[in-house]
C-alpha cells in the first residue's frame, strides 16, 4: 500500500508545479524562476523548489551581503598574498577586524580597518533590507509579522555587538571580527577581559532561553512525531475536533506533569523563548563594559559569587613528585 | 541440506531477522565492551593532581602512559662531582689567560666545567667550539663569536642560579646549567624570534593576529605576545579590579585581553599544563584565588624579561647573521618553554646544579 508519511516522506507528490495565489498587490509578477522537484529537499520538506519571490528587497539584500561577503574574503586573500593554497589552509584562521582602539569611531585607512566600517555598513543594509522584506511579505500574505519580529530580536543582539555598544565605548576596535576562529577569539577575550561573563545575569537568562528554547523544540517535535500516525502534523483538521492525534498529545503531557500547553500556546513558548535568547542576551553584553567593568566583582558585591574553602596549590593535595611516577 | 519441512516452513514464515539481529548486535558490542571495561581496566587511564578547592575542576589530568613515561632527556644527565678544594690549589686565573668569568674556580673544576660544557652545548664540536682549532696556547683568544657568547651565558647562568632563586629553586634546589636549555644542542630548541606582521596588506592589530603561527601556538590569537610581554614589557593583567570604573585612554581592551590570553596559551603549553595550575579560571585576576605557582610563573616572567634584555638582545652584535631571526635581524630570545620544553618543572625536577657550585653564584663557589 502506497503510504504518505512525514518523516523522510516516501511518496513524494509530482504533478505541475504550484505556482501560489496571486492577489491584487500583482505579487506574481515578482516571483521568479521556473519551479522544479528535488527528491532530496522532498526527504526533508517539499519537493518542489521556487518560486522565489525576489522584489526590491531582496535584490538590495543580497546585493549588499554579497558585496559584505566579497570584501571580507578578498581582504582574507590579500593578507596571504592572494595565494589560494595559503587561502584555503588558513581560512579558519583569517579574519577583517575591525579598526585598533586608536581610531576610537574615526575611519582608519582601509588595511587598518576601513574595509571592515565598509564592509559593515553593507551587512547592516543587507540585514535590514531583508528584515524589511520578512516584514513586508508577510503583510502583503495578511500574515502577522511573528518571524519578522523575531528576526528583529536576532538583528538586536547584532546592532548590539557591532553598532550599539561600539558608538557607546566610543571605539569601533569594540566590534568583533569577520573571522571564523578570531570572533571566537573575540568571544572569550570580551568575557575574560570584563570579569568573566557567566557572572552577568543577562548572559545566565540568555542561556537559559537557549537551552529553554532546545528543550521545548525537541518536547514540541517529539510530541507531533509521536502522534504524526494518527495524523498530528495535518494541524487544520486536528484542532477542530475532540479524540485527535492532537488532544491525544496534549493529555499525554497533561497525564506526564500535569500540564500541557495548547496547539496554539505551544507555538507561543517556543517564539517567546527564541527571541528572549537574543534579547537578553544583548542586553548583556550591552552593559558591559559599558555599565558593569567586572562581572565577577559585581556578582561578589551582590553575594551570589560565594569563597571557596580549601587550599590553592598541588602541594596541599599531593606532590609533583608522586604525580609523574619519581617515587 | 536442512530438512524439506523447515525449507517450507521458513517460506511460509518470513520474518525479517535483519532488525533483531542488528539490536542484537549493537547491544550485545556494548555489553562486551562494558564487560571489557570492568575486567580490563579503562584502557587510556588517567590520574589528576588537584590544585585547588574541590568541586571546581581545578586538577591536572593526565593519561597514565605519560605519567609513567619520564622526560628522555633526563638520560642527558650526569654525575660530575666537584673536586672540593682546600685551598691549595691554583686557580684558573693563575694558570689561564684571558679568564674573565671563572677567574676564581681552582684548575681541577675549571677543566672539569669546560669538559661538561662541550658535552652540554657541543658534543659533536668539543672544545673547538669556542677555542677553534689552534694549540691549548691558542685558546685564551676571544676570536670565534661562540666564545663570547658561551661567556656571556655563564655569566647569565649564574645570575639566574644567584638572583632568581625563586623561580628555579621554587620548590627544591633544582638550578639550572647549560643543560636546561641546550640538552645536546649548539642552540636551545624552542627560542624565539619576532615574525610580525603575520599578514599582508594590512596594518595594525589585524597584521599581528590571525595566522598559525608557532608564536601564536598555531591559533588565531596575536603572534606578538612573547614580545610584547617578556620583552617589551607590557602590561599583562586586563582587569577592572572594581565592579564599575571609568574607562581610562590606554586602558586594555578586548585586543590587549587576546594578546594576554596568547601569552597565557604559551605559557600552557610550555609546561603541559592548563589554566587551572595557577589560577581559578573563575577570577583569572585575582590574587585570593591564585596557587602558590602564580607567584613561580610571575617570577619567571620577570627572569625572562631581564635574560632577554640584559643578556640576549645585546648579543646580536656579536652573533653571526646565521643566528638572527629570519624576519627582522634579531637576536634569539627565549621564554618558559626554552627551559621546561613541554614539562612542569624542566628536566621533570631534575637537580641540575648540585654538582655545580661554579655556575651556582656570581661571587667565589661554595663546596660542600
Amino acid at each position: 500500500m502506497i503510504e504518505y508519511q512525514n518523516i523522510f516522506t516516501q511518496v513524494q507528490v509530482r504533478g505541475p508545479a504550484e505556482m501560489g495565489i496571486d492577489n491584487e498587490n500583482n505579487m506574481s509578477a515578482e516571483r521568479i524562476g521556473t519551479p522544479w522537484f528535488s527528491t532530496l529537499a522532498g526527504w526533508v520538506g517539499n519537493a518542489q523548489l521556487g518560486p522565489v519571490y525576489l522584489g526590491w528587497t531582496g535584490m538590495i539584500a543580497l546585493a549588499t551581503g554579497l558585496l559584505w561577503f566579497n570584501i571580507v574574503g578578498l581582504n582574507m586573500l590579500a593578507q596571504v598574498g592572494w595565494s589560494i593554497p595559503e587561502f584555503l589552509r588558513q581560512f579558519f584562521w583569517l579574519a577583517l577586524e575591525p579598526p585598533g582602539p586608536e581610531w576610537g569611531l574615526r575611519m582608519p585607512p582601509l588595511n587598518e580597518g576601513g574595509w571592515y566600517i565598509i564592509s559593515s555598513i553593507f551587512l547592516l543594509v543587507s540585514v535590514s533590507t531583508w528584515w524589511l522584506r520578512s516584514y513586508l511579505l508577510a503583510q502583503q500574505h495578511k500574515m502577522g509579522k511573528h518571524v519578522a519580529w523575531a528576526f528583529a530580536a536576532a538583528i538586536w543582539l547584532f546592532l548590539v555587538l557591532g553598532l550599539i555598544r561600539p558608538i557607546l565605548m566610543g571605539s569601533w576596535s569594540e566590534a568583533v571580527p569577520y573571522g571564523i576562529f578570531p570572533h571566537l577569539d573575540w568571544t572569550t577575550a570580551f568575557s575574560i577581559r570584563y570579569g568573566n561573563l557567566y557572572y552577568n545575569p543577562f548572559h545566565a537568562l540568555s542561556i537559559v532561553f537557549l537551552y529553554g528554547s532546545v528543550l521545548l523544540f525537541a518536547m514540541h517535535g517529539a510530541t507531533i512525531l509521536a502522534v504524526a500516525r494518527f495524523g498530528g502534523d495535518r494541524e487544520l483538521e486536528q484542532i477542530y475536533d475532540r479524540g485527535t492525534a492532537s488532544e491525544r498529545a496534549a493529555l499525554f503531557w497533561r497525564w506526564t506533569m500535569g500540564f500541557n500547553a495548547t496547539m496554539e500556546g505551544i507555538h507561543r513558548w517556543a517564539w517567546w523563548f527564541a527571541v528572549l535568547c537574543p534579547i537578553t542576551g544583548g542586553i548583556g553584553i550591552l552593559l558591559t563594559g559599558t555599565v558593569v567593568d567586572n562581572w565577577f566583582i559585581w556578582a561578589q558585591e551582590h553575594s551570589f559569587a560565594p569563597m571557596y574553602d580549601g587550599s590553592y596549590g598541588y602541594e596541599n593535595y599531593g606532590s609533583y613528585e608522586a604525580f609523574v611516577g619519581q617515587e | 541440506m536442512l530438512p524439506n519441512w523447515f525449507n517450507v516452513w521458513n517460506k511460509e514464515n518470513p520474518t525479517n531477522v535483519y532488525g533483531p539481529a542488528i539490536l542484537v548486535g549493537i547491544l550485545g558490542g556494548a555489553i562486551f565492551v562494558a564487560i571489557m571495561i570492568v575486567v580490563w581496566g579503562q584502557p587510556a587511564a588517567t590520574s589528576s593532581l588537584q590544585t585547588g578547592p574541590r568541586g571546581i575542576g581545578m586538577a591536572m589530568t593526565e593519561f597514565n602512559s605519560d605519567l609513567g613515561t619520564p622526560d628522555p632527556d633526563n638520560a642527558l644527565i650526569s654525575e660530575n662531582e666537584p673536586y672540593i678544594p682546600d685551598g691549595s690549589e691554583a686557580l684558573a686565573k693563575d694558570i689561564y689567560s684571558n679568564v674573565q668569568v671563572l677567574g676564581d674556580v681552582t684548575e681541577d673544576n675549571f677543566n672539569r666545567l669546560m669538559g661538561a660544557m662541550t658535552e652540554w652545548v657541543a658534543p659533536d664540536q668539543g672544545c673547538a667550539f669556542c677555542h677553534g682549532d689552534g694549540d691549548i696556547e691558542t685558546y685564551g683568544e676571544d676570536t670565534l663569536y661562540t666564545k663570547v657568547v658561551a661567556r656571556r651565558m655563564i655569566e647569565m647562568t649564574r645570575n639566574i642560579n644567584e638572583g632568581w632563586d625563586g623561580h628555579v629553586n621554587a620548590n627544591k634546589q633544582v638550578g639550572v646549567t647549560c643543560m636546561t636549555c641546550h640538552r645536546g644542542q649548539n642552540v636551545p630548541s624552542e627560542i624565539w624570534f619576532k615574525i610580525d606582521p603575520v599578514n599582508e596588506a594590512t596594518a595594525g592589530w589585524p597584521a599581528v593576529q590571525n595566522r598559525a603561527t608557532p608564536l601564536s601556538q598555531y591559533t588565531s590569537l596575536p603572534s606578538n605576545a612573547l614580545e610584547a610581554y617578556l620583552l617589551n614589557y607590557e602590561r599583562i593583567g586586563v582587569h577592572d579590579l572594581e565592579s564599575r570604573v571609568k574607562n581610562e585612554p590606554g586602558d586594555p581592551l578586548i585586543q590587549q585581553t587576546e594578546r594576554t590570553y596568547s601569552l597565557m596559551n604559551y605559557f600552557a603549553n610550555s609546561l603541559g599544563r592548563n589554566c587551572v595550575l595557577c589560577h581559578n579560571t573563575r577570577a583569572f585576576y585575582d590574587p585570593e584565588q591564585v596557587t602558590p605557582q602564580w607567584s613561580t610563573a610571575s617570577q619567571g616572567i620577570a627572569m625572562v624579561q631581564e635574560i632577554n634584555n640584559d643578556y640576549l638582545v645585546p648579543l646580536g652584535d656579536v652573533l653571526p647573521e646565521t643566528r638572527l631571526g629570519p624576519m627582522h635581524g634579531d637576536a634569539p630570545k627565549v621564554a618558559c618553554k626554552t627551559c621546561h620544553k613541554g614539562y612542569q618543572q624542566p628536566l621533570q625536577g631534575t637537580n641540575m646544579i648540585k654538582d655545580w657550585p661554579e655556575l651556582a653564584t656570581t661571587g667565589t663557589p661554595v663546596y660542600q
